[in-house]
């Protein structure tokens, strides 16, 4: 007899686990091609899975084996010309051999790497591993947004699903005690006279009595069997309610220059740089807001499509993007309940006593308000007075102030790790 | 050909008289129907099978099931990992058709069905699988002594849910560090020449913690540093360990290695109870493949005979049939060894064609088997053989030509590859034999065993390769050898022998090298186990 099963419905992907295994150990390998991948990618598919290759060397599997050498007898199909006795060169007859045992097939050389594909989670996974966004302290009860489940004891309603069984039993079981207990109490003290009389002898039994008595306790037993086993309101439900639950809230503005000193490859990293941080941050945390800025001689809020593809441009005042974002701090987003986060591009050009302004407003008004703030200069260039102000901004706050700088498009990734990479509080 | 059985009578069912399906598409009755049918017919050939489970998964079930070499419950570890992204690549680029078939060496005996697959395969795979493996199982000598199949499942299933609590505790770095060294010595965790006790995984678990303590006493009783007295005496008389050489590399390990954990000696227990496992399959694979193969074509063309199948059927079947045992000549671009299929099937067909059809030369190399009762023969063929002895006893002149074999002597010390025999009257034996010393694990594998340990010094662990015609170690050899060590926990030193000749010696950590710095751990007193 034959049992036919099927097993289409259950056990997919029951090698997921031996495939992390194996992204797990290959990690280097793959981080490497992750952060190589963002360099090569156009700005529109930074976020696509990516074909990953290893060395075949590195995942092999070794095992004693034999090499080449030694004498090898070794038996072939498909003879057409041999006969015995027949030698062959060796050159030609190992390219024949080739797989034959196995032997001769390892001695070329060359071997393919071993390529295959991950996807756009995992790779999204290995391009943002190990990065935060730092400092991020202030937590705040902030109304309705977010809720945990959790128990809150018994309670007399709620639905079939959450029906606790061994507190309906036991509270059907207390119902059932308090009311039979007067009838069975009625009971034993019938049965009692019932034994007296039946105790009597023969003669003297009053038999009409016998059989009142046994009639009353049929009775009382037949009303305490109609009493039901389980009653509605016996039955109890755990209840579970929402509590309200601190969360952070957190907002990151992202600064950009788009003035005219900036060439279109500058621009192109400044948005690269972006991207990156806006797919890190969408991905990473889901309640963050984000502000886009950019700037030339006048800054401008804009929304993420204009920030990306808008092409308007013109001369550069660094600090209207720095007053602007100063202003929507002040009426959108209070220090007080939220994480300030600001991100800032430029190729560090300005405006000739504009930098000084801006090492005013960032020192007075924006470093105490934001829990980290970050400026990235693309420029092959020497540095220029905006990025020796901002050098002593980093000197009056080293924890919350960084800056760094993008030559060309393969500092771009690295830099940003650097940037937002997990530090472990001090 | 006629056979004993009567063909010419209908079964009085008049449901079996017309063909069980007409069209290509399969559905869980028609599988019910062939299998019966299938089923019927393999009992009156005197198959005997373990029940049959046979289950239907998909195209992404098969392949996670080939890159668990088929174990249906595996323990994770990337290596199968990386086994299913390969097997996922060459499907999905088209280099690869997905599995025939998977049939799992149990009780019942597991045989999966792809969904996608026409009637024909399906019941193509009934015959193949559920029937001709499944009695191959029951019935071949290495299966009967090397495993249980009633039990192997569980067994799998305790050695999982172990892994995974080793996991849990120790770390998964720490688990596949060990497992990986495990892997690289699998094919040295069998003792060749004793049989073992088949595996059962209550047994296991019942045993386990006996096994901790047995293991702690004997440890200690090798590595005792406490002075003797008499100490002088004892060692004039250099006491050797192991007093014979080990050939069961896994095995010594779990129970001789100095700093394992006994968490660690179990692994070890785990894969090399796996490597038991497998081990028939990997010298029987050209009788198991040749003999599921030879059922399968024969089950279905007496299906067919007896008008229980259609000629489109038929055609199907044939051509997947001669697509299976199709053997590419050495000199094709498709050529990858000898198929065991089609090697297999040959004999077997053709140890039927003696029984039934003797011709003279039949009668002169097999007087005992020629014009014998073909059913028997082939039991007994199937029963008490591996490959390298069933070619040896079976392989005929005329296989060996319709093949056209040959073999060339490849000796490294002659500018010339000599052709040294041919499927010819001179040429029969010594193909034969060579064939067969070619399915020969022993001559396969390097022959590789643990010579000596270093009791009373650095606990060096020595193992000797005996060369088979002076053929070396391969390149992966060091890399092997670091995992020997890591297992080990001391110096290991492998030498290459031929004769009493050591031609290379291998030794991790590498001699010469700064041991202070590169290997600290060997230095330290071995933990309390």
């Amino acid at each position: 007899m034959s049992y036919i099963i099927d097993r289409r419905l259950n056990g997919k992907k029951k090698s997921t686990v031996n495939r992390q295994r194996f992204l797990r150990r290959y990690k280097a390998h793959i981080k490497k091609a992750v952060g190589e991948a963002m360099n090569s990618r156009s700005i529109t598919d930074m976020d696509k899975g990516e074909q990953i290759s290893i060395p075949t060397r590195d995942i092999n599997e070794p095992i004693f084996s034999h090499g080449a050498g030694g004498h090898v007898e070794r038996v072939l199909p498909g003879n057409k010309e041999f006969i015995t006795g027949d030698r062959i060169p060796r050159q030609g007859q190992q390219g024949g051999s080739g797989g034959g045992g196995g032997g001769a097939s390892d001695s070329g050389e060359g071997v393919d790497d071993f390529v295959f594909q991950i996807s756009q989670e995992e790779f999204l996974d290995f391009m943002f591993e190990g990065l935060q966004l730092p400092n991020m302290i202030k937590r705040r009860l902030a109304g309705n947004e977010s809720f945990q489940v959790v128990r809150a004891g018994i309670s007399n309603e709620g639905t079939p699903g959450r029906i606790n069984v061994v507190r309906s039993m036991r509270a059907a079981n207390a119902r059932r005690i308090a009311l039979t207990s007067g009838k069975r109490r009625n009971i034993r003290e019938l049965e009692m006279e019932l034994d007296v009389e039946e105790g009597k002898d023969p003669a003297l039994r009053d038999m009409r009595r016998i059989e009142q008595l046994r009639g009353r306790i049929a009775e009382i037993r037949s009303r305490i069997q109609r009493v039901p086993f389980l009653d509605d309101f016996d039955l109890k439900y755990n209840l579970l309610v929402r509590q309200p639950r601190p969360r952070s809230k957190a907002v990151m503005f992202c600064l950009m220059d788009v003035s005219g000193s900036m060439n279109q490859a500058t621009k192109d990293m400044a948005k690269r740089f972006f991207l990156l941080l806006y797919l890190f941050l969408q991905r990473s945390y889901e309640y963050t807001e984000v502000v886009f800025i950019r700037h030339h001689t006048s800054a401008k809020e804009v929304d993420e499509e204009e920030f990306f593809y808008s092409r308007e441009t013109g001369g550069t005042i660094v600090s209207s993007a720095l007053k602007l974002m100063r202003r929507i701090m002040l009426e959108r987003y209070p220090a007080s309940e939220w994480n300030i986060y600001g991100a800032q591009a430029s190729d560090g050009d300005n405006w000739n006593d504009d930098s000084s302004t801006c090492h005013k407003i960032l020192i007075n008004d924006i470093m105490p308000e934001v829990q980290y703030y970050s400026y990235v200069e693309i420029t092959p260039r020497d540095h220029q007075a905006l990025w020796e102000e901002y050098e002593s901004v980093r000197a009056l706050f080293p924890e919350h102030f960084t800056m760094e700088q993008i030559v060309d498009v393969q500092d771009i990734y690295p830099v940003f790790r650097q940037l937002f990479s997990h530090k472990v509080a001090a | 050909m006629l056979d004993t059985y009567p063909t010419g009578t209908t079964p009085p069912d008049a449901k079996s008289s017309g063909p069980i399906s007409t069209s290509s598409e399969w559905t869980f009755e028609l599988v019910q129907d062939y299998d019966a049918a299938i089923g019927e017919l393999a009992d009156e050939f005197g198959l005997d099978t373990y029940p049959n489970q046979i289950e239907i998964i998909s195209s992404e079930q098969m392949m996670d099931a080939y890159s668990s070499v088929g174990m249906p419950v595996g323990y994770n570890h990337w290596s199968f990992g990386k086994q299913f992204i390969s097997v996922e690549n060459n499907y999905q680029r088209g280099l690869m058709g997905l599995a025939y078939e998977i049939v799992i060496n149990s009780n019942p005996c597991i045989a999966y069905l792809m969904e996608e697959n026409t009637m024909t395969m399906q019941a193509l795979v009934i015959a193949h699988a559920s029937y001709g493996h499944n009695s191959f199982f029951k019935g071949n000598y290495l299966f009967r002594s090397w495993t249980d199949a009633g039990s192997i499942i569980d067994y799998l299933i305790f050695a999982k849910n172990y892994i995974s609590r080793c996991e849990e505790r120790y770390g998964l770095d720490e688990v596949e560090a060990v497992l990986d060294s495990c892997h690289a010595l699998m094919n040295y965790g069998v003792d060749r020449y004793k049989r073992p006790y088949p595996i059962s995984a209550v047994e296991e678990e019942r045993r386990q913690k006996e096994r901790e303590e047995y293991r702690q006493r004997q440890l200690n009783d090798l590595w005792r540093t406490i002075p003797k007295m008499g100490e002088g005496e004892e060692e004039k008389s250099e006491h050797r360990f192991p007093e014979e050489p080990q050939e069961n590399l896994l095995y010594f390990i779990e129970k001789h290695a100095p700093l394992l954990e006994n968490w660690q000696r179990e692994l070890v227990r785990i894969v090399r109870k796996l490597a038991q496992y497998f081990y028939p399959q990997r010298q029987t694979q050209v009788m198991n493949e040749g003999w599921a193969s030879f059922w399968h074509y024969t089950l279905l063309t007496e299906l067919y005979k007896r008008g229980r199948v259609t000629d489109g059927f038929m055609m199907e079947f044939l051509q997947s049939h001669t697509n299976v045992i199709y053997q590419p000549p050495f000199d094709s671009p498709y050529y990858s060894g000898i198929n065991p299929y089609t090697l297999g099937f040959s004999i077997f067909s053709d140890l039927r064609r003696i029984c039934e059809n003797p011709t003279d030369e039949d009668r002169q190399w097999f007087p005992d088997i020629a014009g014998s009762n073909w059913k028997e023969t082939l039991q007994f063929a199937m029963r008490d053989f591996k490959d390298e002895s069933f070619i040896l006893q079976f392989l005929s002149p005329k296989v060996m030509r319709d093949m056209k074999l040959f073999c060339i002597s490849d000796d490294d010390r002659e500018n010339e590859i000599l052709v040294d025999a041919i499927h010819d009257e001179d040429g029969y034996r010594q193909l034969r034999a060579n064939l067969a010393g070619q399915y020969n694990l022993g001559n396969r594998e390097p022959n590789i065993q643990a010579f000596s340990v270093n009791t009373r010094g650095d606990r060096s662990l020595t193992l000797h390769h005996t060369q088979h015609q002076r053929r070396p170690l391969g390149k992966d050899t060091g890399e092997v050898m670091r995992h020997l060590h890591r297992l080990w926990g001391f110096d290991v030193h492998l030498h290459s022998l031929h004769g009493d000749e050591i031609t290379a010696s291998y030794h991790c950590p590498e001699l010469g090298r700064d041991r202070a710095e590169g290997d600290e751990e060997s230095m330290l007193i071995p933990k309390p186990i």
